[in-house]
């Protein structure tokens, strides 16, 4: 029996110790560490909010960096392309300049050479008009000497003019 | 309990070793008695019993331990409200000093104690420990002048029981659990502010997720989400009480070891405060749900009001239930350990060896039921817990 009567003495001192510990716990120590409980786990769930946005941020970057390469290679190849044909059309175009340069040379060296030619004939022209000129007044000269004087004269004249031609 | 087990052990070893003695003999159940009951006492074959109840209910000293026939013990003031004034008193006064056998104490017409050797004629009241009778472990006023005359048993001269505050074992354990309870919480408190928004540490890694456990798993689920906070800080501190004393009650030292979560009056307390806060914030559909259940044919309401009797007396029960369930496995689990413990004395009794022999055994189930019991402190922690929440939630709940 004496176990299932509760002492009075006991349940008073319960009331009051309980009380005070209720009072105690319910205003100090609860709200500090339901607070800092709660504190904490919101700042966890921002951190893990930061994070994931950051990680979303990052992905926007990289993807963006993906494109911000591409366009740099086909920029790239486009630039390295018009090299090409830049470099192509100089080859070409000094090629077709060489090939011109060499034909208006070669042309050129053809003219001079006429030209050459021509003034070489001209002066041999003249330098034959010149002998006979000269043959002429010799031959003038000759004549008023004697008559067959200036026919041996005449042909060693003429064997003379023969070998300067030659 | 393990400690209860190893000391208990000692003491057997001493006895059975020296070969002085079996017996084991109690700290209270002698009273004024005759020389000749006297020497029987101390060759009374054990209680097995006597010496379980004994170390469950209260007392009004803190028995420590017993060596042969002298027993060590930590007197309690004991407070009695006669008359008008307060009588304190150490409860060593009960114990006589030449036989250590406890006698009742005789008190003048101005409450003052007389002693030993006082004058027993100004004699007007006394008081006793009762060893039985229905007012068994506590104390009662006796006649005096009956008691002087001839020395009758004390339980027949009774009389009635006086207001009595005394600080027994159970209320120094309380004291203590609360004080445990306090330092460790102040300390953890003191985590959560001086690493704000940091990861636990120490005790406060050990308390958090049972508190977070309490909060998440108890009063969000069954008092909701919109009405928990307010009854939260309750629902903590009856779980952290009822958890550290049902633990405290395991360990067999002073100061722990009293059975104060086995003791239907710290129940009590506990399902009353559970009724009076269901009870203030209950709102109007709780009540009509009570005195006039929907849902119910009328004529169960209606000329006998079958169905509101039932409703108002489960009102009751739950708090009723409440304490005789956290009382009952508390004490229970105490009475299987402490029978267990019994059993090497009891065989001891037989022959000392065969008491050593049942000890191993003994001592291995106590172990095993130690375990047991230390599983039984968390889930009557939290079953007390948790219907404390679902009546609360049941009285907040919004109608539909």
């Amino acid at each position: 029996m004496e176990l299932v009567s509760p002492g009075m003495g006991l349940i008073f001192w319960m009331l009051v110790s309980f009380g005070l510990l209720m009072f105690v716990t319910f205003k100090y120590i609860w709200p500090a560490i339901l607070g800092g409980l709660k504190e904490r786990e919101e700042e966890i769930a921002n951190s893990l909010d930061e994070a994931k946005n950051a990680r979303e941020e990052m992905k926007a970057l990289q993807s963006n960096n993906e494109v911000l390469i591409k366009e740099a290679k086909e920029q790239r190849d486009g630039i390295l392309k018009d090299a090409k044909a830049i470099k192509e059309e100089i080859l070409s175009a000094a090629k077709k300049q060489a090939v011109t340069e060499g034909q208006r040379l070669v042309e050129e060296a053809k003219k001079r050479i006429e030209q050459e030619k021509m003034a070489a004939i001209t002066e041999l022209k003249n330098e034959v008009a010149d002998l006979s000129i000269k043959v002429a007044e010799k031959l003038i000269k000759t004549e008023l000497e004697s008559k067959n004087k200036n026919k041996a004269l005449m042909d060693k004249l003429i064997k003379e003019a023969d070998k300067q031609l030659n | 309990m393990i400690l209860k087990q190893i000391r208990l052990l000692f003491i057997a070893l001493i006895i059975g070793g020296f070969g002085i003695n079996l017996s084991f003999s109690n700290p209270q159940h002698h009273g004024i008695e005759s020389e000749e009951e006297i020497e029987n006492a101390d060759k009374e074959a054990f209680n097995a019993g006597e010496m379980i109840i004994e170390h469950i209910i209260d007392s009004y000293e803190w028995h420590i331990m017993t060596i042969g026939n002298s027993h060590i013990t930590l007197p309690l003031p004991v407070i009695i409200y006669h008359e008008g004034s307060w009588i304190t008193f150490m409860s060593s006064a009960f114990v006589n000093h030449e036989t250590h056998h406890k006698q009742p104490i005789l008190f003048d017409e101005n409450g003052n104690m007389l002693g030993e050797h006082g004058n027993i004629d100004n004699a007007v009241f006394g008081l006793n420990i009762m060893k039985d009778g229905p007012h068994k472990g506590k104390i009662a006023y006796i006649h005096a002048d009956k008691y002087i005359q001839d020395h009758q048993i004390v339980e027949d001269i009774e009389a009635g029981l006086p207001i009595d505050i005394s600080i027994t074992k159970n209320v120094v354990a309380l004291w203590f659990s609360i004080f445990l309870m306090l330092w460790i919480f102040i300390s953890v408190a003191r985590g959560y502010k001086t690493r704000k928004g940091m990861a636990p540490k120490g005790i406060q890694s050990v308390m958090e997720p049972l508190i977070v456990f309490i909060r998440d798993d108890i009063a969000k689920s069954s008092i909701g989400e919109k009405k928990y906070e307010k009854y939260l800080p309750y629902l903590l501190t009856i779980f952290f009480f009822i958890f550290f004393n049902n633990i405290l009650g395991l360990i067999p030292i002073i100061p722990a070891g009293a059975n104060v979560t086995g003791n239907i009056a710290i129940t009590g307390v506990l399902a009353i405060l559970t009724f009076v806060i269901t009870s203030f914030s209950a709102n109007k559909s709780y009540w009509v749900h009570i005195v006039n259940t929907p849902g119910v044919p009328w004529w169960l309401k209606i000329p006998i009001p079958l169905m509101p009797i039932v409703e108002i007396m489960g009102l009751f029960t739950k708090p009723f239930v409440l304490m005789v369930r956290l009382f009952a496995n508390i004490t229970a689990g105490h009475i299987i350990i402490l029978g267990f413990i019994s059993l090497i004395f009891i065989f001891g009794a037989m022959n000392a060896y065969l008491g050593y022999g049942v000890s191993v055994v003994s001592i291995a189930f106590t172990l095993f039921l130690s375990l047991l019991e230390f599983l039984v402190a968390f889930i009557q922690a939290y079953v007390f817990t948790l219907l404390s929440a679902l009546y609360i939630g049941a009285a907040v709940e919004e109608s539909h």
